[in-house]
């Protein structure tokens, strides 16, 4: 914010960083420099590196060649310990919290001696409520951490690396599970952080937090810097095209030509979803807005074919099915893209080909119990060389593959089947610029062909960009449907909040 | 010292280090002999030619691996899916019962070796199906009734052999009658001492890796295992897989009751087995689960056994050290397995 930050003091500095991992080059030469209160925003494609360097720079990998130091002191490498001495404290994509725990004793663990357990509560209690207080992170000192929502959480890890005397904040990824408000909370946190003298690095793909919460952005692509610009000299579209090595146009997405219902829910209950009831037409992308963990994944699970109503009525293309299990899903049309690829989606020790046919290597490719495996192979060449998927080879282990081309075997395998129905659960997770926009490109084509499209993703701005229809989800229930654009990024976010539900419960009764 | 993952490991990394744990074996087995008193080259040559040394010791070695193959067998299809068996023991001696209980006369000449070996199939098939049907309805945990299983099985064998399955003209001894000679199963070569158990054990081995690599439910049993989760979202009947699985399993083990006794001793008796369905486990993890695996495994261990047992009598060294050398093997061999996929990292 000071237009002095190039000459403030220097307190990080990563040079020449070189990590390989067999030929794969994870980190090249990776040099940059974080001054005492900046906000540095590390921006870049999954696999550009970003992970590999901060794992790096907080001792849980050896870099191969280069230095890191902090505070003008040379850290030593490979010491998660020496990292957290020399003031860096890291926030975990996912936390690390022990949730029998009350807030105070995750913040205090392992920060004591053995000897003064017991002792010096008080202090310590009196050390967090001042953080909480300085910081604008408010959170209950002696909550049980099972009790707390995620933002909450996330303050707490915050808190812990601010009670551990933290000067740098690594931050990995921080709004990817928190509502709107919330994300605009923890950027004022990083305000005050930065104001009382702090560093911040964030990890981020959304460009707008970028743009709008750091100094300085350096940007990644296959483990080199390609770019460290002030972000006041920038825009979105110069950090995308650096971030993919091209000029990106946005996309705009037509409105579908709404199809006839060809599923309905009329009030179900099933796990933690509460009186649910939605349409699905063809040719609709029915877009699930919701802070993650408010019954998404039962949702995806009780059309998938994976949990059972309770209660209500569920009807596919007009009748109610006797049986529901995921085969009858499958068989009545449903297609599923499963929001974990790795462990739901996918079979990590089994080739792209016996991926490929998860779901139907027994009605399409069996004859008399024996698996027609030829006939498997020639179905995963069409699917890789129809999805671009980059890969050695049908035989080759999917673990092998990155997260985008796992992705497009995925929607191969359910995009050939034709689905009527498809439920895109979290569909983008995880992948980079170019994947995101095949894989959109892939469900709007599926809308197109007039199929019923459900996509559930945490990420307001895609359940904006490509909905016809968009629903909230909040504590398992589902807010009326709201047309394309009939409510702005605000108020949907106050849905996600849980503001609304009673009201509009009534309206729709 | 750290360890880091090895995300491609190289065909060096990956024969290298088991040929190196199976030299860490051998070094160590030849501790245990000088700890022994004996010459440690001395009883590893005993071990080897009585293992491999004349064609009697070859033949021996190939008897005693035929169990060996048919509960590897068991063990390996059960771990597959992540079913774990622990009770091919148990199921070893139902196959054992039936063989008896058909083969002292109740069937004549054409059907008994046919009958009793499909009947010996089914009752091991059984017995392992209450354990699974306990997992799969009630989440009970197949390690501990399969396991002890194997100690109730043991006592009512015993029971069986004081008691109805007596053998009258046995002077007093715990042992069944004999079994008719229409009931034992013939030689593979006249004059040579080997059953055609050897020759079923083989071919169960193929048919086993055929259902695996070949079949929808082979199919369904490795996605099972790998990852029940993935499979589960994917539609497959996963209860039905592991019931299936179970089913297979214990048959296999089974048939190597009914082979020893259709076979090789020709009558029940409380020492049938010396834990055959115990190292089976070995020959399977060993095997790394792979069927045609177990057959060399299983004869490898069999040679260890078959080894031990002469080098004990010429040498005055105890045959426990072929129980060493196999748990030592073991180790090594998990251990070796485990670094193709980590290297450790100085720092």
């Amino acid at each position: 914010m000071s237009p002095t930050k190039t000459e403030a003091e220097i307190v990080l500095r990563l040079d020449q960083i070189t990590k390989r991992f067999g030929k794969l080059v994870a980190n090249d030469a990776i040099s940059l420099t974080l001054h005492r209160g900046e906000v540095l925003a590390l921006l870049g494609e999954n696999g550009a590196g970003k992970t590999t360097l901060m794992n790096i720079l907080f001792g849980h990998y050896l870099a191969d060649a280069g230095s890191v130091t902090a505070f003008g002191q040379p850290l030593p490498a490979g010491q998660p310990k020496a990292a957290l001495a020399a003031g860096i404290g890291m926030v975990h994509q996912h936390f690390t919290l022990a949730d029998q725990l009350t807030v105070l004793e995750n913040i205090t663990l392992g920060t004591e001696s053995l000897w003064s357990f017991g002792r010096g509560r008080a202090t310590a209690l009196a050390k967090v409520q001042a953080l909480s207080r300085d910081f604008g992170l408010a959170v209950d000192p002696h909550a049980r951490i099972a009790d707390l929502s995620v933002g909450e959480r996330q303050r707490v890890e915050i808190l812990k690396a601010l009670y551990r005397e933290a000067r740098i904040l690594i931050l990995d990824e921080p709004t990817a599970v928190l509502t709107p408000q919330e994300a605009e909370a923890l950027f004022q946190t990083l305000r005050l952080a930065t104001a009382r003298g702090l560093s911040v690095i964030f990890i981020s793909h959304k460009l707008h937090e970028v743009m709008g919460h750091s100094d300085t952005c350096v940007v990644l692509r296959h483990g080199c810097v390609v770019g460290q610009v002030a972000t006041r000299d920038t825009d979105r579209h110069a950090l995308a095209a650096m971030m993919v090595g091209a000029e990106m146009a946005e996309a705009t997405v037509a409105p579908g030509v709404p199809g006839p219902v060809r599923l309905s829910l009329r009030n179900v209950r099933a796990g933690p979803l509460r009186e649910v009831t939605l349409d699905l037409r063809g040719g609709t992308i029915t877009g699930l807005a919701g802070v993650s963990g408010n019954g998404q994944a039962a949702l995806a699970d009780l059309i998938g074919g994976g949990l059972l109503p309770e209660a209500g009525v569920m009807l596919v293309d007009g009748t109610a099915l006797p049986k529901w299990s995921p085969r009858a899903a499958i068989a009545a049309g449903v297609g599923r893209i499963p929001e974990d690829r790795h462990k739901t989606g996918t079979v990590a020790d089994f080739t792209l080909a016996e991926n490929a046919v998860l779901e139907t290597y027994a009605t399409r490719f069996a004859r008399a119990g024996f698996v027609d495996w030829a006939a498997v192979r020639r179905h995963t060449e069409t699917l890789i060389a129809g999805y671009d998927v980059r890969c050695p080879g049908p035989e080759a282990r999917i673990r092998l593959l990155s997260g985008g081309n796992m992705q497009k075997l995925i929607l191969g395998r359910v995009m050939e089947e034709a689905p009527g129905i498809l439920i895109a659960n979290q569909p983008v997770r995880g992948l980079d610029v170019g994947a995101i926009a095949y894989v959109h490109g892939r469900l709007v084509a599926a809308r197109d062909a007039g199929a019923a499209v459900l996509l559930i993703s945490e990420d307001l701005d895609e359940v904006m960009g490509l909905s016809d229809v968009i629903h909230v989800i909040s504590e398992g229930r589902l807010s009326p449907a709201f047309a394309r654009g009939a409510l702005t990024q605000g108020e949907l976010g106050l849905w996600m909040a849980g503001h609304g539900f009673g009201q509009g419960l009534t309206d729709a009764a | 010292m750290r360890l880091e993952p090895v995300a491609n490991p190289t065909l060096l990394r990956q024969l290298g280090l088991p040929a190196l744990a199976l030299a860490a074996t051998v070094l160590v087995a030849m501790g245990l002999a000088l700890l022994a008193g004996a010459n440690p080259f001395a009883v590893l040559g005993q071990i080897l030619t009585g293992a491999l040394g004349s064609r009697l010791a070859v033949l021996e070695t190939l008897n005693r691996a035929t169990p060996l193959i048919f509960t590897g067998l068991a063990v390996a299809v059960a771990f597959r899916a992540k079913l774990w068996n622990i009770g091919a023991e148990a199921q070893l001696y139902a196959g054992a019962i039936i063989a008896v209980l058909l083969g002292t006369g109740a069937l004549g000449a054409p059907f008994v070796l046919p009958v009793s070996a499909a009947v010996a199939l089914l009752a091991g098939a059984m017995l392992l199906l209450v354990p699974v049907l306990l997992k799969v309805r009630l989440g009970v945990d197949e390690v501990v009734t399969t396991l002890l299983l194997n100690f109730i099985m043991a006592l009512f064998v015993s029971y069986l052999l004081e008691g109805p399955l007596k053998d009258p003209m046995g002077m007093g001894w715990p042992k069944s009658p004999a079994l008719t000679p229409d009931a034992r199963l013939p030689r593979i070569v006249d004059g040579l001492r080997l059953h055609w158990g050897f020759g079923i054990a083989l071919i169960a081995a193929v048919i086993v890796w055929v259902v695996q690599t070949r079949t929808t439910l082979g199919f369904e049993m490795r996605a099972v295992g790998s990852n029940i989760r993935a499979a589960r979202f994917a539609g497959m009947p996963v209860n039905a897989v592991l019931v299936k699985t179970a089913l297979l399993s214990g048959g296999l083990a089974a048939l190597a009751g009914w082979s020893e006794v259709a076979g090789a001793k020709g009558h029940l008796s409380l020492d049938l087995s010396p834990g055959f369905g115990y190292t089976g486990i070995i020959v399977a993890m060993l095997a790394l689960l792979h069927p045609l695996g177990v057959v060399v495994t299983a004869l490898f261990v069999a040679g260890v056994f078959v080894g031990a047992d002469a080098m004990s009598r010429s040498a005055g060294v105890p045959t426990y050290i072929a129980d060493m050398l196999l748990a030592v093997a073991l180790l090594f061999m998990v251990l070796g397995i485990a670094l193709t996929k980590v290297r450790v990292v100085r720092g």
